[in-house]
């Protein structure tokens, strides 16, 4: 339900924003480039750039519904949240001989994480006694009107009716903020309005996560500091993406370059590339246990076919004229290799390192989630089973940023190390 | 024995579905030192075979090619090739592609350096010395190209169709420089092309090849180069003789391709 109205504000927020955005700012917009002027941009690939406003609004729009429905401080304004404070219904009870009376029931819904005291009530006139009682938000509490009431336990007593609206076992009824409902056995039970704000065990606000953050950055979490977690991670990718690479990269010159070598590793590497790394996290704890050794051999498994197909690639990539060249200028096959060959896969090896280290951080966080003692994956999957949502939530966010954080490196040090990249 | 001597090649394909192709038979030609030949011939008539097969690239199934006394068996430096496009190293700069050859063999820096210099500024390079390849035009390309050719200081040049994929201006001025470097260096030259009228101005000798199976079928001896050497290649093209010669050479090359198609036409 509450998923329902997170999409359809989504949606529209989607629509208003571009629609404010053309009319607001485009048209102030007198751009005379290239681009802008041409009239046939619908299926015309290089007219479409990404708008740098739709990224921000984006962003903030992910921000915004969080912080709207999580009832963060940071938002102004909030989808309505559960009812908080004292509510009151009146409930009438027959005894065992037939009489009615009426007696009001006087709630006090407190958060969970807050202290709070049932209130004092004065009992009133009749066998109906008035009765105080306290709920937690987003949970429901038995008003046990029964042991209250004078006569409450003997056999025929029954509450009859709530506010005034009859009432049998198994039935509900609505009341001012809230729902009562009966149990089979008689008790009243009742529920405060939830409203539609998500409760912090399902989706915590944006600055309890930010605080957990700060919190888990200077004390720690599970005996390691953050940086030790994140680092142990980074720590692994980097060993199996480098053992991958320091394998992969040559034999896929090998297999670039010889027949048999080809022939050989084809029906492996082909076999093997399909399969993912996740699937081979069992049979590498059967073999090498669950410690540094298995993962380190797990995320190399993920990055060897990678790196060697993209060597492969690499090699099988170079113009024939261009080795023809060479030849011709005098250079011995050594020097082919070095000068030619290798520069001219140089391209090709560093597309294969970004999936393969994309491929290596997402190995990495599920093998620690397997099993671990530090991690960025053993923080969300420990986090988890005390459902403690913000440093789950916190965990997820630092594995995006440094999964991003490692792509955007590759891409300055391709552009930095392979400036010839598509400019043959 | 100075020169290049082309002996009685021949050169035998077999196709996948068992038959074969005779893409060249019976060529011989001999060059002498410093000559400068053009070949024509239309599309599958094996040009590219043979300068591949004097290159060293593909071995000849019959006859054997001798330069300089010396029977060739592979790829060597001793024959410098220009191809269309694409044979540049575009992870090196200008001077580093010119540098290749004399680095392979190992000359040593400061030498290296006078040569690709010198080279540069005579193919008017030289204030580009240190862009990268990509970032020049495809006619400063082709300069480089032969800037790196020459550079290894080979006994013959290979061209094969160098200025084909330029535009028809810079074309001609590349002509131009061409006939430049070989008098200036003196090289032996074959060129490959598609060009009638390029294989007019930059052939003291132009061989016209047929096809099915690849031969020499005509050699003419031209004026025309040794003229553009002098003059304006322009001036060449208007000068005694040579749009008669054209006009001979393309009805050639359109009877044999008329051929072709009224052959694989009555296949059909």
């Amino acid at each position: 339900m509450t998923g329902l109205v997170i999409l359809l504000v989504y949606i529209a927020i989607f629509a208003v924003s571009a629609w404010a955005v053309k009319i607001f700012v485009q048209r102030r917009q007198d751009k005379h480039d290239f681009t802008s002027l041409k009239t046939v941009t619908f299926g015309d690939e290089s007219a479409v750039t990404p708008n740098r406003i739709a990224s921000v609004v984006s962003i903030v729009t992910i921000f915004l519904i969080w912080g709207a429905f999580t009832g963060s401080k940071l938002v102004p304004f909030h989808v309505p949240g559960p009812f908080i404070g004292d509510t009151s219904f009146t409930y009438t009870a027959k005894n065992a001989a037939g009489q009615e009376d009426a007696a009001t029931a006087y709630v006090t819904v407190h958060r969970i994480e807050d202290q709070a005291t049932v209130p004092e009530i004065a009992p009133g006139e009749g066998f109906a006694k008035d009765i105080g009682a306290k709920v937690g938000a987003w949970r429901s509490g038995l008003i046990k009107v029964q042991s209250n009431d004078e006569g409450g336990n003997d056999d025929g007593y029954q509450v009859v009716a709530v506010d005034g609206q009859p009432i049998l076992p198994g039935g509900e009824v609505s009341v001012a903020d809230g729902r009562v409902s009966m149990t089979d056995k008689g008790t009243l039970n009742f529920t405060p309005k939830k409203g539609l704000q998500m409760e912090p065990i399902w989706m915590p606000s944006p600055e309890a996560v930010w605080n957990r953050f700060w919190e888990i950055a200077k004390n720690g979490y599970q005996n390691f500091s953050l940086a030790q977690h994140l680092g142990s991670s980074l720590m692994r990718v980097f060993a199996g993406f480098i053992a991958g690479s320091v394998v992969g990269i040559p034999l896929g010159y090998a297999m670039g370059l010889s027949g048999w070598f080809r022939g050989w590793f084809d029906p492996i590497v082909e076999f093997m590339r399909p399969v993912p790394p996740l699937a081979l996290i069992p049979l590498v704890i059967i073999w090498f246990g669950i410690w540094e050794t298995g993962k380190i051999i797990l995320l190399f498994l993920a990055a060897l076919w990678i790196m060697t197909i993209a060597a492969r690639a690499g090699v099988s990539g170079v113009n024939i004229t261009k080795i023809h060249a060479a030849y011709s200028l005098g250079a011995s096959k050594w020097q082919i290799m070095r000068h030619v060959i290798i520069p001219n896969s140089l391209p090709e090896i560093f597309t294969g390192a970004r999936v393969a280290m994309g491929v290596c951080w997402g190995t990495v966080v599920a093998a620690e989630l397997v099993a671990a003692q530090k991690g960025a994956g053993m923080m969300i999957i420990a986090a988890s089973k005390f459902q403690l949502t913000d440093i789950v939530i916190m965990g997820i966010v630092l594995i995006g940023v440094i999964g991003y954080g490692i792509d955007i490196l590759m891409r300055i040090a391709e552009k930095w190390l392979v400036p010839w990249k598509g400019r043959s | 024995m100075t020169g290049l001597s082309i002996q009685n090649i021949s050169m035998r394909f077999d196709l996948p579905n068992g038959t074969s192709v005779q893409a060249l038979k019976n060529v011989s030609l001999d060059l002498k030192e410093g000559e400068l030949m053009s070949v024509l011939g239309p599309s599958g008539c094996g040009k590219t075979t043979l300068l591949n097969i004097l290159a060293g690239f593909l071995a000849p199934t019959e006859g054997k090619i001798v330069l300089n006394g010396e029977t060739v068996r592979g790829p060597g430096p001793d024959r410098g090739m220009v191809f269309q496009q694409g044979a540049l190293f575009e992870w090196m700069s200008v001077r580093h592609n010119v540098e290749f050859g004399p680095k392979m063999k190992g000359m040593p820096k400061t030498e290296r350096d006078i040569v690709t210099d010198s080279l540069l500024e005579t193919v008017g390079l030289g204030a580009f010395k240190d862009k990268a390849v990509y970032e020049l035009s495809g006619g400063m390309q082709q300069r480089v190209a032969l800037a790196r050719c020459l550079a290894n200081d080979p006994d013959v040049i290979l061209m094969d169709e160098p200025l084909g994929a330029l535009d028809a201006l810079t074309r001609e001025k590349m002509q131009g420089l061409v006939l430049k470097l070989w008098k200036e260096t003196g090289k032996t030259v074959i060129l490959i092309t598609h060009s009638v009228e390029e294989a007019l101005l930059l052939g003291e000798r132009l061989v016209v090849m047929a096809p099915r199976p690849g031969r020499i079928h005509k050699e003419y001896r031209l004026p025309f180069a040794e003229r553009g050497v002098a003059a304006d290649l322009r001036a060449v093209k208007k000068s005694e003789g040579f749009s008669e010669t054209r006009d001979e050479i393309l009805s050639m090359i359109w009877e044999m391709e008329e051929e072709i198609m009224g052959r694989s036409e009555a296949a059909v």
